[in-house]
């Protein structure tokens, strides 16, 4: 194994820190060229964002007082990373083998995710200087859902960096530290498998108070419930589509033998996701006729209902069950993106779209907005990319000859 | 008992507690709401829009120009530096006017949403805002069935801004100032109770002057602010379908979940990690031996 001690033993932490910082791989890439003008565009709006105030780049209201930092980023990017608890779930607790190699990719995409996506928040608070007046006790909100959430955030990040923690042990060539974080694993997954199901949900509770605000095909009092389940099949078409891009991108990072059980992987993953859909779509059926929500069909709220749960969930499901029964990759991988849209469309018609659908006012989010979310994106992306490319977590540990 | 021998009776109550603080700690729980309060008699108001002036004075707010700003003219909202509102609506018995603040919720969505409490129904009846604690996420104004949280998105500094019935004034033993200005004694002060009863026998002597609506009396659980009307309330702009259940009712049963998904949670993973058995692949282990 070639880590940092054996090519250079007395090479310091720092120095080899310094000399994995230098890019490698190319520099002109379609995404690069794509992503750094957005990256260094968003920041300037962020700057401008502290220094002028949120009405200087949002669309924000007094009535639509979150937007889609907190629709999308948040709400959309926290399902999509429920894949690490999943997978974490299935490996460590049903121990389940076979989707091993899917952890540690998932478990850092997790994390990032919960990273970018979750502190995202941060540029959405007025008062961020008293992010930490519900952490140090001297005013806890225990009542509060929102309380609820954000300290399951943090937890719940702490508790994906120490999942993914023997892997950075490994890369800097830490073999005690990593024997000691690898003795952690089952007890992090535990606490990180009991807090993702609740602050999943806890997303969708948060929802609990909008009653009067929300169209009433999305707003029940199953939203707890909803939000979770859909977090499963979220989690795993992301898995499905981040590892299906991840094969093509980091090609050389992989065991050309992987390729061919992948295709397994994902077919077992396939058949997760539908059996959660189908669950998912059995609720929103018990919920849709016990609410008697007939009259609201035909109205243009009901075609988006339709799109959402029969475009964008049933159809997808079908992909998925079919897919996987006749072995059928290209139609698991469209099924995956086609959940993966359903879960955006579904996240943001809650949070900004069937959101105060008795007002006349509407919001659209902010070319500033949009594209703070795109740099919380690629900056996400290249991270993964960087990290990757230097420790091992695609992959095999015994062979990870770094170049 | 007429107005002024009430106010006496009100102020009166309004220093008991402060005297004696044992008799409030009895006196005042969440199962016995026996905060203050305002009754909008609209019936009565004749639109001249002193509260409003009375409001911005009171709390340093611009004070608007109601000469000449011909604000009726459409309905508005509260706003920043506009706590209170008077709108004009055209009802079936005419033109009514109806002034608008934070309704002073006995269990307030704002209070139950707040992560770090700095949004809090005091003792004696005003939901305030701390600056101090708030953190500025608005999941407040989400919450807020009457929309009432204002938030300043042009500020660096950004305040939530709402009508706080005066707490200051309150606490000295005085009334709200817009009650304090009300030339047509639209507006009466005073605990919540005792202004329910005084509600009720205007409707009952009067039956054909009101509908039998108190509207704050079970909304949300019930408000400090409490109206009487001559029309269905739909009419006044008031939202009739909110529902009689209090917030912190729509997340009980959700909060009380957790706890125990944290107690249970891990015992049964624990069980299912060994239920699996170890016939898999050896590397699935994590830190157990």
């Amino acid at each position: 194994m070639s880590t940092a001690n054996s090519v250079a033993p007395r090479q310091s932490v720092w120095q080899f820190i310094l000399s994995e910082l230098k890019p490698k791989g190319p520099i002109f890439t379609p995404f690069n060229i794509i992503s750094v003008p957005t990256i260094l565009a968003g920041l300037v709006i962020v700057v401008w964002r502290f220094a002028f105030g949120l009405g200087s780049v949002t669309n924000l209201t007094q009535d639509y007082p979150w937007g889609i930092w907190i629709g999308f980023d948040v709400m959309t990017g926290v399902a999509f990373a429920g894949g690490a608890y999943i997978i974490t779930f299935t490996v460590y607790i049903m121990r389940a083998g076979k989707y091993k190699s899917l952890v540690r990719a998932t478990v850092l995409n997790g994390f990032l995710s919960y990273l970018f996506y979750a502190g995202a928040l941060f540029l959405d608070l007025g008062r961020p200087w008293h992010i930490i007046n519900p952490i140090i006790g001297n005013s806890f909100g225990y009542n509060s859902i929102l309380f609820l959430v954000s300290w399951h955030f943090m937890l719940y990040m702490m508790a994906e960096a120490l999942e993914f923690s023997p892997v950075v042990a490994e890369w800097l060539g830490l073999e005690r530290a990593k024997k000691i974080l690898h003795k952690l694993t089952l007890g992090t997954v535990i606490f990180g498998v009991v807090l993702s199901t609740l602050h999943q949900s806890g997303l969708g509770a948060l929802y609990l108070f909008c009653k009067p605000k929300l169209h009433p095909l999305w707003y029940t009092e199953f939203l707890p419930v909803l939000f979770l389940v859909s977090s499963v099949f979220a989690g795993l078409s992301m898995i499905i589509f981040e590892g299906t891009l991840s094969h093509r991108v980091f090609k050389t990072q992989i065991d050309p033998k992987k390729h061919h059980t992948f295709d397994d992987i994902v077919f077992g993953l396939s058949k997760g996701a539908a059996v959660a859909m189908y669950v998912y779509l059995f609720v929103k059926f018990v919920i849709f006729i016990h609410g008697q929500h007939w009259h609201f069909i035909t109205t243009g709220w009901g075609w988006l209902y339709i799109l959402e749960v029969g475009g964008l969930v049933l159809l997808p499901c079908a992909l998925y069950t079919h897919g996987y029964r006749q072995r059928r990759i290209g139609m698991v991988r469209l099924a995956a993106i086609l959940t993966l849209l359903g879960i955006m469309f579904n996240r943001l018609n809650i949070s900004v779209i069937a959101f105060n659908w008795q007002l006349p006012t509407r919001y659209y989010p902010s070319i500033g907005e949009i594209v703070v979310t795109l740099m919380v994106i690629f900056t996400e992306i290249w991270v993964f990319r960087w990290v990757v490319y230097r420790m091992p977590v695609l992959r095999e540990t015994t062979e990870g000859n770094r170049k | 008992m007429d107005r002024r021998k009430f106010l006496a009776l009100a102020g009166a109550a309004t220093a008991a507690p402060l005297v004696s603080k044992t008799a409030q700690a009895t006196e005042i729980t969440e199962d016995n709401p026996e905060f203050f309060g305002v009754l909008v008699d609209t019936t009565r108001c004749i639109g001249c829009r002193q509260c409003e002036v009375a409001c911005a004075e009171a709390n340093d707010l611009p004070v608007p120009d109601i000469k000449n700003d011909n604000a009726l003219d459409a309905e508005r909202t509260t706003a920043t530096d506009q706590w209170t509102v008077v709108n004009r609506y055209e009802t079936d018995e005419g033109e009514i006017f109806a002034k608008k603040q934070c309704m002073h919720c006995g269990q307030p969505a704002c209070a139950a949403a707040c992560l770090t409490n700095a949004m809090e129904k005091t003792e004696t009846g005003p939901v305030t805002w701390d600056g101090g604690k708030c953190m500025g996420c608005r999941y407040c104004m989400l919450s807020c069935p009457f929309n009432i949280p204002k938030f300043e998105y042009e500020s660096i500094n950004p305040k939530i801004q709402k009508c706080i019935m005066c707490s200051e004034r309150l606490e000295e033993g005085g009334m709200p100032a817009c009650v304090e200005a009300c030339p047509a004694d639209a507006l009466m002060f005073g605990k919540k109770q005792e202004l329910m009863q005084i509600a009720r026998v205007r409707i009952y002597s009067h039956p054909d002057t009101y509908v039998r609506h108190i509207y704050g009396e079970h909304e949300v659980g019930g408000t400090s602010w409490l109206y009487l009307s001559s029309v269905p309330f739909e009419q006044l702009g008031f939202r009739t379908d909110l529902g009689t259940l209090t917030y912190p009712d729509y997340t009980r049963e959700f909060l009380y979940a957790v706890p125990l998904v944290f107690l249970l949670g891990p015992p049964l993973l624990y069980g299912l990690h060994h239920l699996a058995g170890r016939d898999g692949d050896e590397n699935t282990e994590g830190g157990h031996s």
